[in-house]
């Protein structure tokens, strides 16, 4: 089990997922921040078809190919919900639903196309992009997912600034001579080159979850944009780390459910926990107040 | 009082106030209309000399619309905008902006200073991060505010009237020539509303121009030199003595009698009955 654990390639693994982890908590805390989590969501499941159709025109499991139709679908997803909610009179909400069911649910009839025509329906593999599998993953699977983060990580680090002051207050932004519209873009452009970073290890599935929970377990321990990034990113790096040593020890466990697990549990554990902001701290000084009260009477 | 206001080169100051100089603000023929039906139409006027000027009208006159227009945060559908002789494109570096309190969500995990920093990012330009300069910027325009003190509390944390003075520092730490602010004075109290315009007529004096959306009548007349009375079209604009009377008032208010009582109340104190 151990020998297993500290495998080489076990190793690249698990360096490569917690890179991912760090910047999709980094991402994560923009998308919350933006109220975007949901678009995430709907990206997400929108590179299924994108998935499908990559592996039927390259004809076998390349990674990159597939990841480039994934990311190529899923952002089309993210553009016709844009269109629909500026265009019609559908709301933001009901487009993300609308556009999330119709792509997720045009991949699973086109995978499941794809395996019953093959003979050997499972080399595929596209069954695994559902709920993350990293047992399967090569070096250069590893190296392409660390690079696409470090590019995105790089990115946020570099225009930090200009997103801290968009999402806090994009008329000022805009008054004073920031393009708020290309920032805007450009963090979904980022939120879809972590999620397709994320596919392999994560899964269409639950990619949301660790671009969400990660942010928001953080909000419980800062007062700071900031901090608030940084202890998502490590809240983050933590969910994938321990995802791929449980998926390690527990050979049929989906990776993507584990991460999520994991960051769950750090959320419930900030929820109740956290100084000031967490439910126990903030129960103790609401009775030591109705106290206070009482004895002053 | 201060340091980097104090060292702005002076033959600008002298320019921006002479009579040769290009107005401060051209608003040509602004028009804004919302899915086909027009909000504002035909907006005329120019402020010529720094001054403090008063946007008045009724609810729903398009006063927040009109600043909004200049600022070019909302598509126009016909107009131009010039600040000092060119488009404000140009020029966003000289103008400073205060958008409504409620335009932003006080949740946001941001801290007082991190806030009043925003002015400065302006002059930083990408990529460039605010240093100490801008800190000790930052510190004086809070304590121009009264706001001493506060720099590491969560926006969230303050009064309505803290906050808005929050957003006031922040223009002031852009360091701007013209400065729009929408309802700078809603939901402060009596003491911060008099701290606030003491603030305005010191920017006015320093040879800047503040536009000022106002809803409070009664203290229009001792409080703006020119003022803008508006409802979806231009009523007029002018010296506030000039502007401030009980015809063009009703023109702008029509005949709502709650507002026709205000300004017979408005009247008589910008006009002491000789």
């Amino acid at each position: 089990m151990l020998n297993e654990l500290i495998r080489y390639n076990t190793l690249v693994i698990l360096a490569g997922t917690g890179l991912l982890g760090l910047v999709s908590g980094v991402v994560g805390t923009l998308t919350v921040l933006r109220r975007r989590a949901l678009a995430g969501d709907a990206l997400a499941h929108a590179t299924l078809p994108g998935l499908c159709l990559a592996f039927l025109i390259v004809g076998e499991r390349r990674l990159p190919a597939l990841l480039l139709g994934a990311a190529i679908t899923g952002l089309f997803g993210l553009f016709c919900v844009s269109v629909l909610a500026r265009g019609t009179r559908i709301k933001d909400d009901s487009a993300l639903a609308l556009v999330l069911g119709v792509f997720f649910g045009a991949g699973i009839v086109l995978s499941r196309w794809i395996q019953n025509r093959t003979t050997d329906g499972s080399k595929a593999g596209l069954d695994s992009f559902l709920l993350g599998k990293t047992s399967g993953m090569i070096l250069s699977d590893v190296l392409l997912i660390a690079a696409v983060s470090a590019i995105v990580l790089f990115l946020v680090v570099l225009l930090f600034k200009e997103f801290q002051i968009t999402l806090f207050d994009s008329s000022f932004a805009q008054a004073t001579g920031w393009p708020t519209a290309s920032l805007d873009l450009l963090l979904m452009l980022l939120v879809g080159l972590v999620v397709v970073a994320g596919l392999p290890s994560v899964g269409v599935v639950l990619m949301t979850s660790l671009l969400v929970i990660p942010a928001a377990a953080a909000r419980f321990w800062t007062d700071r944009f900031v901090n608030m990034t940084c202890i998502s990113a490590i809240i983050g790096m933590l969910a994938t780390v321990t995802g791929v040593i449980l998926s390690t020890l527990f050979e049929d466990l989906p990776t993507g459910s584990l991460m999520t697990l994991a960051a769950a549990i750090v959320f419930v554990f900030s929820a109740f926990l956290a100084p000031c902001r967490g439910w126990i701290w903030r129960n103790n000084r609401r009775k030591a107040f109705a106290k206070s009260l009482d004895i002053s009477k | 009082m201060n340091q980097s206001l104090a060292e702005m080169p002076t033959e600008m100051k002298h320019k921006r106030t002479d009579i040769t100089a290009p107005p401060v603000l051209e608003v040509h023929d602004l028009t804004v209309a919302y899915r086909e039906k027009p909000v504002l139409w035909h907006i005329d006027f120019a402020v010529t000399k720094p001054a403090l000027v008063g946007i008045v009208g009724p609810n729903g006159a398009g006063k927040s619309t009109l600043i909004k227009a200049i600022l070019g945060l909302l598509p126009v559908s016909s107009g131009t905008v010039e600040v000092f002789g060119r488009p404000l494109k140009k020029e966003r570096l000289h103008v400073g902006y205060v958008p409504q309190r409620e335009s932003v969500d006080w949740d946001f995990p941001i801290q007082v200073l991190d806030v009043v920093l925003m002015g400065t990012y302006g002059r930083l330009g990408w990529f460039r991060r605010p240093r100490e300069t801008e800190r000790k910027l930052a510190r004086e325009c809070l304590a121009r505010m009264g706001l001493e003190g506060l720099e590491s509390r969560q926006i969230g944390q303050l009064s309505g009237g803290q906050q808005q003075r929050v957003f006031l520092a922040r223009a002031l730490a852009q360091q701007a020539d013209l400065y729009f602010m929408d309802e700078p004075m809603a939901g402060v109290d009596a003491a911060t509303e008099h701290a606030i315009f003491q603030v305005l007529a010191e920017l006015r004096d320093q040879g800047k121009t503040v536009v000022v959306v106002h809803h409070d009548l009664r203290s229009v007349p001792e409080k703006f030199d020119q003022l803008l009375l508006v409802n979806q079209r231009l009523i007029a604009y002018g010296p506030t003595s000039d502007v401030f009377t009980a015809d063009l008032l009703r023109k702008t208010y029509g005949g709502r009698l709650a507002i026709l009582e205000e300004l017979a109340v408005a009247l008589k104190v910008g006009r002491p009955t000789p």
